[in-house]
């Protein structure tokens, strides 16, 4: 498809959203960056049952947490899209892109040793 | 096992506000399976310490530690190697570990990360509910096996009181009145007689009304 998406998006690879525990979130925002969302398989389309359901439902707990800091829980969301949406990933990635450019940089950037 | 609930980051930011080393020291038994202060936890208020710091430019350096047991002496000592690196030492365990943790280590001050909150159970992953009180003196046989001491809201020995409404406690709504539960298990258990039966006034002294309580197993000792 040859589609493009903003360089600025680091993808980090997991077997599942489910993999992703709170800890790695916050652990990426003490290294510095700006938001993390999580592209999980469809709803109800998961291969091990509910990993993107348990991802939702963290990134729910983790904006709480982000709210406490200070740091604000619109810099992590979940987006759910299949391996045949290419363009839905290009999609999210510019509209998350946006959010968080809207959002400003993370106050903590590079301060967390 | 002992239930806690982590304090908000609010108050222990503010009690962590003259320090910047602080020992984190986790707890692995009973706040470790109520999801308040086993390792992860450690790890996730860590992380929302420094990111808070961080965030004001202030720096701090946290130290994250999970041992075995706050309420027994071996345990808190495998940290003696290196607490005086600290200023301070904030505990996720229950109330007895942090007190025990503070016995142990009287010249540094000890911080409590969670409000400790009941004796329970886990109903499903993520819930728990409280189930006992400790009261010293336990009359579960006359009951059902249910403890109208915690399950009740007023404590009642022999109820339920008028605030019982379908089998719901006028406390809240959503509440079982712990007097129906009783009798319901009592009719279950073919043992309604017992319900007949006036449960005299309780002796307190066994609970806290008596005072700090010890119990000692002389065959144990060393």
């Amino acid at each position: 498809m040859r589609l493009n998406y903003p360089t600025n998006v680091k993808v980090v690879k997991v077997p599942c959203t489910g993999r992703v525990d709170i800890l790695l979130i916050l652990k990426a925002f003490e290294s510095g960056v700006d938001g993390v969302y999580l592209a999980g398989c469809l709803e109800g389309e998961c291969h091990f049952l509910r990993g993107n359901l348990r991802a939702k439902k963290r990134v729910q707990y983790v904006k709480a947490l982000l709210d406490e800091v200070g740091l604000g829980g619109g810099r992590v969301e979940m987006y759910n899209m299949s391996s045949a949406q290419g363009q839905r990933f290009a999609e999210v990635a510019r509209e998350m892109t946006e959010k968080i450019r809207a959002l400003g940089p993370s106050p903590v950037k590079k301060k967390v040793k | 096992m002992i239930v806690a609930n982590r304090k908000p980051l609010e108050e222990i930011l503010g009690m962590l506000k003259p320090y910047k080393k602080v020992l984190l020291l986790g707890c692995n038994e009973c706040v470790t399976v109520c999801a308040t202060g086993g390792e992860r936890e450690v790890g996730v208020l860590a992380s929302e310490v420094r990111l808070s710091r961080a965030k004001e430019g202030q720096e701090i350096e946290i130290k994250e530690q999970t041992i075995e047991r706050q309420c027994d002496h071996e345990y808190i000592d495998q940290v003696r190697p290196f607490v005086g690196e600290y200023e301070v030492i904030l505990s996720m365990a229950c109330g007895a570990g942090i007190q025990y943790v503070a016995e142990k280590y009287r010249t540094k001050p000890v911080l409590p990360a969670v409000n400790t909150t009941f004796l329970g159970v886990t109903l499903e992953q993520g819930v728990w509910s409280e189930r006992c009180q400790g009261c010293g003196t336990c009359l579960l046989d006359q009951t059902g096996g249910i403890c109208p001491i915690a399950r009740c809201a007023k404590s009642l020995l022999n109820g339920p009181c008028g605030g019982s409404s379908n089998g719901k406690c006028e406390v809240d709504k959503e509440l079982d009145c712990g007097w129906q539960l009783i009798i319901d298990r009592l009719k279950e258990l073919n043992q309604l007689d017992k319900y007949e039966e006036i449960i005299p006034i309780k002796d307190w002294t066994s609970a806290r009304d008596g005072g700090p309580r010890k119990r000692i197993r002389e065959d144990l000792k060393l």
